[in-house]
């Protein structure tokens, strides 16, 4: 059996990544912990894209996506936490489980 | 003199009263005492410009009329317009003196006799209004500026009887006086309404021309005679005629002078005024009964009078039946002759009010002065003797009881021997023989009740010698008219003869007028009536002569050589004398039938509208408000319930789905990717 890289190793790597990241939103209380969880799924999003690019035979577009979804995080990240920040200030903490205004 | 100018004065004389009126109603708080100058001014001009249409009229104009008409409404293409207008003949002329003559001594006599009344400068007021309203019925050439004014008198005549209006009786008197005028009213309205229909115009001219042409009112002589009687109701109202003769005596509540002016002198001439006016169109069987109403008016009256103490009455009934026997005269055919006593009446009548509002003057201010409030001023039997204590009221109250008695050299000799030859010629023609019997019968009743009250009042003995030191004549503002009037009633002013008016100015300048009715329904022709007034003449001057000697020398021998007792009379016939002083007992009489009607009606209505009515109003908005509470009850408990229903199922489940949003992030996202799993794996 040939160690050939097929795109059932990168979907899967991907999957992986995506139940970490949904592992972490759901089970970290801290903020930043949710912020980086959000990431890894966005990563594993990316992983697709070049992935399928690759494999499905289509120029470049689907790294142009991963750019721009890069591109995005970045940007997210940086909204996120001045929100992160904002809350901490209001709240005096970072914790997602008490900041439940939503709520009422 | 044109007749241009004459026209103008005319409407000068009209007008100048109600600027008085005007002035005194808006300023006389401010003019005050001067209110009665600003009256007597502006009255004594219209006096003065009816004397120069007077002399004008009759020496440059004798036979003309002068006549200005004018188109007031127009009612759009159609032929039919209101015209209003004036015009003088000698009747207006002769009427237009009178009035203001009357008017004019009458305000000057007012000055001192309502000195200090608290509506001073109102009362000169009101005359004025009076005074242009009179003087509009005079100048007037058709039905509707007649009519228009005769409303006007009727209201300035309520006003000045309701002058001292806090004492319950003058406020009744008022009204009384208003609403009995007011079914005269609805006769003569009904009246003109039937020559408009058939006319279409309101001018006298044009009516008695078209009559003439033998255009009848719904082509019937009946309708014409009906015309001419429900014309004549307006007169029977404001002449005071039978059976709506019961407002006068009690319209003498107002104060004296206006009694002299409206309720003697002028307005309740007014009637004998309308009646000569429409003359030409009664047909005989209208003057038949225009004589007798004058007749029967003449003779209650007369019988009443002899039994009243009160000076005012005696004279307020003597009046009524004067002006009956005017209306007799015209109803008769005596046109000239009734027209004749309206104005000699006018004098000595105004005269004998004024003279009793002398003698009530100062009977009142010698009461005053003892603080007698319990003594009558007007009752003759607290006066007596006051012969020498005001001799010109005596002496010129003599002249006026002569003239009204139709004594020799009198003003009313003339004209009342003129009547009742009338009458005489009457019965000649028609048969209707009870007219001149009764005629005569009052002309001796008059005398005696007359001179009754002269001895009563001013011979004799008075009962309290004190008060009668005390009295005195009444000051010049009242002496003067007293004389005036005084002069006027004998009989040099209207005739060179004493035994004949019918040489004089009066008779030629006023001549009766054609009639305009068809032959088969008029009275007798001028010319018969004047042949069988010729021949009545002697007779009715010796019957004439004879009864009022015969009223006059009983009066004396009751009341001034006692050789009757009157109280004996009295006490022998006691329901006769309860029956004359109850006067005919009339107003109880009224009260029992048209009054008692009235109420009874008026309640039978209330009764309908408090229970009829009112119950059908109540009842609707009974059954309302029982749909009402039922529509209100299913809107509280079905409509509301389905609504509020509802919104308790909204808030219940949202209540149950609020317990999914935890506000936690975290349990969202597991929402969102548990979801999303589902979506995964039922779609895939």
């Amino acid at each position: 059996m040939s160690l050939v890289v097929s795109l059932q190793h990168f979907i899967f790597v991907s999957a992986i990544l995506l139940s970490l990241g949904v592992y972490a939103i759901l089970t970290r209380r801290n903020a930043i912990m949710v912020l980086m969880g959000i990431e890894l799924i966005l990563n594993s999003a990316n992983i697709n894209f070049v992935a399928f690019s690759r494999f499905g035979g289509m120029d470049v577009n689907g790294h142009l996506a991963a750019i721009f979804v890069i591109f995005l995080a970045a940007c997210e990240a940086a909204v996120a936490l001045a929100i992160v920040l904002n809350i901490y200030k209001q709240f005096n903490t970072v914790n997602v489980d008490e900041v439940a205004t939503m709520k009422d | 003199m044109t007749e241009t100018l004459l026209l103008q004065f005319a409407t000068a004389i009209l007008f100048i009263p109600l600027v008085s009126f005007l002035i005194l109603i808006f300023f006389g708080k401010k003019l005050s005492k001067k209110s009665s100058l600003v009256g007597l001014t502006l009255i004594g001009s219209t006096l003065l410009l009816s004397l120069i249409i007077f002399f004008t009229k009759l020496n440059f104009f004798h036979d003309a009329t002068i006549d200005y008409t004018f188109t007031w409404v127009n009612f759009g293409s159609s032929e039919i317009t209101i015209d209003l207008g004036i015009m003088i003949d000698n009747m207006t002329a002769v009427m237009l003196v009178v009035v203001t003559l009357v008017s004019f001594l009458v305000h000057l006599f007012s000055i001192s006799y309502m000195e200090g009344d608290i509506r001073y400068s109102r009362y000169f007021a009101f005359l004025g209004i009076f005074s242009f309203s009179m003087l509009g019925i005079i100048l007037t050439n058709n039905f509707f500026m007649m009519y228009v004014f005769w409303e006007l008198v009727g209201l300035s005549s309520y006003l000045l009887i309701g002058h001292w209006y806090e004492k319950t009786s003058a406020a009744n008197a008022a009204k009384k006086a208003f609403i009995v005028n007011r079914v005269g009213d609805i006769g003569m309205f009904t009246g003109i309404m039937i020559l408009w229909s058939t006319f279409a115009t309101f001018s006298f001219d044009e009516v008695f021309h078209g009559l003439s042409l033998g255009i009848l009112p719904f082509d019937s002589t009946a309708w014409l005679t009906a015309a001419g009687i429900l014309i004549f109701c307006g007169a029977v109202g404001k002449s005071a005629q039978f059976p709506l003769h019961v407002w006068l005596p009690d319209a003498m509540e107002g104060p004296t002078p206006v009694s002299a002016l409206i309720h003697a002198a002028t307005m309740v001439a007014a009637g004998v005024y309308l009646v000569a006016r429409v003359f030409p169109l009664f047909t005989a069987d209208a003057l038949i009964v225009i004589a007798y109403i004058g007749v029967i008016t003449a003779f209650i009256s007369a019988t009443i009078a002899m039994a009243q103490n009160d000076i005012k009455k005696v004279l307020a009934y003597s009046t009524v039946s004067q002006l009956g026997y005017m209306i007799m005269g015209l109803g008769v055919g005596g046109f000239t002759s009734g027209f004749f006593h309206l104005v000699t009446h006018a004098s000595f009548k105004a005269g004998l009010f004024l003279g009793s509002g002398s003698v009530i003057y100062a009977m009142h201010h010698v009461l005053h002065h003892h603080n007698d409030h319990h003594t009558d001023p007007q009752d003759i039997r607290n006066m007596g003797g006051l012969k020498k204590k005001m001799p010109i009221t005596f002496w010129t109250f003599l002249v006026f009881t002569l003239a009204i008695s139709g004594v020799p050299l009198t003003s009313g000799f003339l004209s009342k021997d003129d009547i009742l030859a009338g009458t005489l010629a009457f019965s000649d023609l028609t048969g209707h023989t009870l007219i001149p019997i009764i005629a005569f019968t009052v002309a001796g009743l008059t005398a005696f009740y007359m001179f009754r009250l002269l001895i009563l009042t001013f011979f004799g003995t008075h009962k309290d010698e004190n008060r009668l030191n005390e009295i005195h004549e009444s000051p010049w503002q009242m002496t003067t008219p007293l004389i005036i009037f005084a002069a006027l009633s004998f009989f040099f002013f209207y005739s060179p003869s004493p035994t004949s008016a019918s040489d004089g100015w009066f008779y030629n300048a006023i001549e009766k007028p054609e009639s305009v009715v068809p032959e088969n329904v008029s009275a007798a022709s001028i010319e018969s009536f004047e042949e069988a007034v010729h021949h009545n003449h002697g007779t009715a001057m010796f019957l004439s002569l004879t009864v009022a000697g015969l009223g006059i020398l009983t009066a004396f021998v009751t009341y001034y050589w006692k050789k009757i007792n009157p109280e004996k009379i009295m006490n022998t016939f006691p329901s006769l004398h309860r029956f004359l002083s109850m006067k005919w007992y009339f107003d109880e009489f009224y009260d029992r039938t048209v009054i008692w009607f009235t109420m009874m009606t008026a309640k039978v209505l209330a009764w309908f509208d408090f229970k009829i009515i009112d119950g059908i109003v109540n009842g609707v908005a009974t059954v309302s408000r029982i749909t009402a509470n039922g529509s209100g009850k299913f809107d509280n408990a079905v409509v509301d319930g389905l609504v509020n229903l509802t919104a308790y199922s909204i808030g219940f489940f949202g209540l149950i789905l609020r317990t999914v949003q935890t506000g936690k992030v975290q349990s969202y996202l597991a929402f969102a990717i548990v979801g999303a799993l589902m979506i995964f794996f039922f779609f895939n």
